[in-house]
């Protein structure tokens, strides 16, 4: 276990402030001492308040009293814990709504599996599992309605898909044959960002825009713990609360940037961080996919208001590495893989689904014989994706071809041609 | 027709695109009450209101960024970098998002940004107000990179920036926001076309933003001693107007390239680099380059003896010409 850290510090990495509520579903929940900043959160404009406009924070009193201890509304067993701020954003769920929450998982899990293996088999460049967030991707999207727009980073492949892109639109990228998998405008989610944490101000730009056209659409702005030491993320959550953009900051801290622990990157929640710019944040349990559903829908609801942004730091664990060509071995251990492994999000619903009795084993049939057929799906359609002609290097620079380019495409096409055996046709 | 300065005329441009289109915005510190350090925005945000002359938090990497989500939105925001040196910040926003989004989408996205840049040196400023970037951005694909030169240049150049559907890197000489000419401000440029300001015989003089006003001072000082120079202002530095160039050198022969950003990986490398594919056997002498050394932008204090000046504009061009030079005099 690496114990590099951040100047100064003796923490260990995996601190328990790092770590979701404790696994015992006996233990009651703490009642989450406010942070000494939660005072200063009340509002998203609080250090200069004004008095014309109605503070928005009495609707969710408790909104900044959660940032130390994760909110969780199923236990590691399975069992339903009551939840006074996420329960009155769970009465509609049903159990249809938990298996098409559980299927969901499932499948994107079957075609994260495939991914690795396709890469294995040499068919992609590179693949960023997404192993051990299914919960805290499919909570988010699914708690949302389509007209708003995602701003994501490149791991958000549950998202994706709860946004209706064809699988191997999102793999297109990693077997190198497009920058781009599909349509931004169409599935209302912009292409995933590569620079850790650029596409935060994106969203917070996006956001103002909407506001501006009297708009109700709301940005998100996923990224990872990593993201929370770019200066492009401190500065979006500046102009985010300077001008009260209606956008979700959503943090998956999924405990590792490569190698790197979370606490080389914060040495307090990461949830408190908002708090100095004057957002209001929730620190929610990620492997717990009703409470990301519960607390996304709290904050869009509030960031629909005109309260300003909100952020939200989903708790979880990156169960895979970093990348297909990334070995975890080198930086953690079995021993917190496995107690990871335990807290699974997929096993923690199916748990759940057995305690209400639901028809499970045959939901978990659905569900495999979903993925296989997704993944099967997936495989075909990754042999098939066109690789583009040489010419189309140069289509898209600008908005129109400029002669030096022109140049240069013809430059290109005569040494093809010139390089083609002799007979075959030009 | 009305006497302005750029200034003016800039403030005019902009006044005109924001009456005319809902979507244009400007963004920047200081632009709003302020009217920007320049006074470039003077009075709009007062016409406009904030939502659309937006007083920007000091992070230029979240102006940058944060246009790019209004561009994702359909707006078409002109953000102000207060000066040159204060673009670094900004650099992977604008290299590594506004340059590419178009590209990495297939052209769905478009990201019509003008980045407006006061630039360049000659004011006696203190460190990082007087720098050149250009060449940063011209080597980058994907953007538009383009210098005005005076103020009927500037307005009609700025209008054409902000119709653009590219970003638009807009480079503007902040020694010349003060010189005064007729404009119409009705005209749109041609950004992807040089100028040809001054026809000539002997040598093709090509400069750029704040050296097209020395380089017409040369060519004027020349003609006492019998040089008929043609000067070129380039206006475009990415895409290149090569063909200007070229048909320019074809006929005179003689190069000299000037700018006050340093010589080496710069614009000057580009357009003889460019020359000499293009019109070889047409040169009758090796191009010269007369541009800032390769320092460290110096204390005010030595800026005259760095910034290019009509003493070393025409020294370059007596060795283009074969004349006696200060090379020779050593």
């Amino acid at each position: 276990m690496s114990t590099t850290m951040s100047a100064g510090s003796t923490r260990s990495p995996r601190d328990e402030h790092h770590d979701p509520a404790p696994s015992d579903p006996a233990a009651p929940r703490g009642a989450a001492a406010p942070h000494p900043a939660a005072a200063r959160s009340a509002g998203p404009r609080s250090a200069a308040p004004d008095p014309a406009e109605p503070d928005p924070a009495p609707s969710h009193p408790d909104l900044a009293g959660a940032v130390d201890q994760p909110l969780q509304v199923l236990a590691v067993d399975g069992t339903r814990r009551p939840e006074a701020q996420l329960d009155p954003c769970l009465r509609d769920v049903d159990e249809a709504q938990l298996a098409a929450l559980f299927l969901d998982m499932s499948v994107i899990r079957a075609l994260d599996d495939e991914a690795v293996a396709l890469q294995r088999q040499g068919e992609l460049g590179l693949w960023p599992p997404l192993r051990g967030q299914e919960a805290a991707q499919i909570g988010l999207a699914r708690a949302l309605p389509e007209r708003d727009f995602f701003f994501t980073s490149y791991r958000e492949n549950g998202v994706a898909w709860c946004r209706g892109v064809e699988p191997a639109e999102m793999l297109s990228v990693w077997r190198g044959t497009t920058l781009s998998g599909w349509d931004p405008f169409a599935r209302r989610m912009a292409t995933p960002q590569v620079i850790i944490g650029a596409q935060t101000h994106h969203a917070v730009g996006y956001a103002m825009a909407m506001a501006a056209r009297g708009q109700e659409d709301i940005a998100i702005a996923c990224f990872g713990d990593g993201a929370m030491s770019q200066g492009d993320v401190s500065e979006a959550m500046v102009f985010a609360a300077s001008f009260r953009a209606p956008v979700l900051f959503f943090c998956q801290n999924n405990h590792y940037a490569i190698s790197e622990p979370v606490a080389l990157q914060s040495t307090v929640p990461l949830s408190h961080r908002p708090l100095g710019f004057g957002i209001p944040s929730l620190r929610v349990d990620g492997n717990d996919v009703l409470a990301v559903r519960a607390a996304t829908r709290l904050a869009a609801e509030r960031i629909r208001s005109g309260a300003g942004p909100m952020f939200l730091e989903a708790v979880t664990y990156r169960l895979g590495p970093h990348t297909t060509s990334d070995d975890p071995t080198r930086y953690r251990d079995e021993t917190e893989l496995e107690r990871w492994r335990e807290r699974d999000p997929i096993l923690r619903l199916d748990r759940h689904l057995e305690r209400l009795g639901a028809p499970v084993a045959q939901l978990r049939t659905e569900a495999d014989e979903r993925g296989r057929e997704a993944a099967d799906a997936l495989r075909d359609a990754v042999a098939a994706l066109p690789v583009p002609a040489p010419e189309a290097l140069f289509e898209h620079v600008l908005t129109s071809e400029h002669p030096g380019l022109a140049r240069q495409r013809e430059q290109l096409t005569a040494l093809e041609a010139s390089l083609a055996p002799a007979g075959s046709a030009s | 027709m009305t006497t302005m300065t750029m200034a003016a005329a800039l403030n005019a441009a902009l006044a005109d695109a924001l009456a005319a289109d809902e979507d244009v915005l400007l963004i920047g510190e200081d632009i709003g009450t302020l009217g920007g350090v320049f006074r470039i925005t003077d009075g709009l945000q007062d016409r406009f209101g904030a939502e659309r002359v937006i007083d920007a938090p000091l992070a230029e990497s979240g102006i940058v960024g944060t246009s790019v989500g209004m561009a994702y939105a359909g707006r078409r925001p002109v953000c102000e970098i207060q000066f040159d040196g204060f673009v670094f910040p900004a650099f992977d926003q604008l290299v590594a998002q506004v340059a590419r989004l178009h590209y990495r989408t297939g052209g769905r996205v478009r990201m019509p940004l003008v980045i407006r840049i006061p630039f360049g040196g000659g004011i006696g400023a203190v460190e990082h107000h007087s720098e050149s970037p250009e060449a940063f951005f011209a080597h980058t694909p994907g953007l538009r990179v383009v210098t005005v030169a005076d103020p009927q240049d500037a307005c009609s150049t700025m209008r054409a920036a902000i119709a653009c559907d590219d970003p638009v890197i807009l480079l503007e000489p902040k020694r010349r926001y003060w010189g005064k000419g007729e404009v119409d401000t009705s005209l749109t440029a041609d950004l992807d076309s040089a100028r040809v300001l001054r026809r000539g015989r002997d040598a093709t003089l090509v400069a750029y933003g704040p050296l097209v006003v020395t380089a017409l001072e040369a060519a004027a000082a020349a003609e006492d001693d019998g040089i008929d120079l043609e000067v070129i202002d380039l206006r475009s530095l990415a895409p290149l107007d090569r063909d200007t160039v070229a048909a320019s050198v074809r006929r005179t022969g003689r190069l000299v390239v000037a700018h006050e950003a340093s010589g080496t990986v710069s614009l000057s490398s580009e357009v003889i680099t460019c020359v000499i594919e293009d019109c070889f056997e047409h040169l009758e002498a090796a191009p010269e380059r007369v541009t800032g050394y390769d320092v460290p932008y110096p204390p005010a204090a030595l800026e005259d003896h760095h910034l290019p000046g009509i003493d070393r504009i025409l020294d370059a061009v007596d060795r283009t010409l074969g004349r006696r030079s200060s090379r020779e005099a050593a």
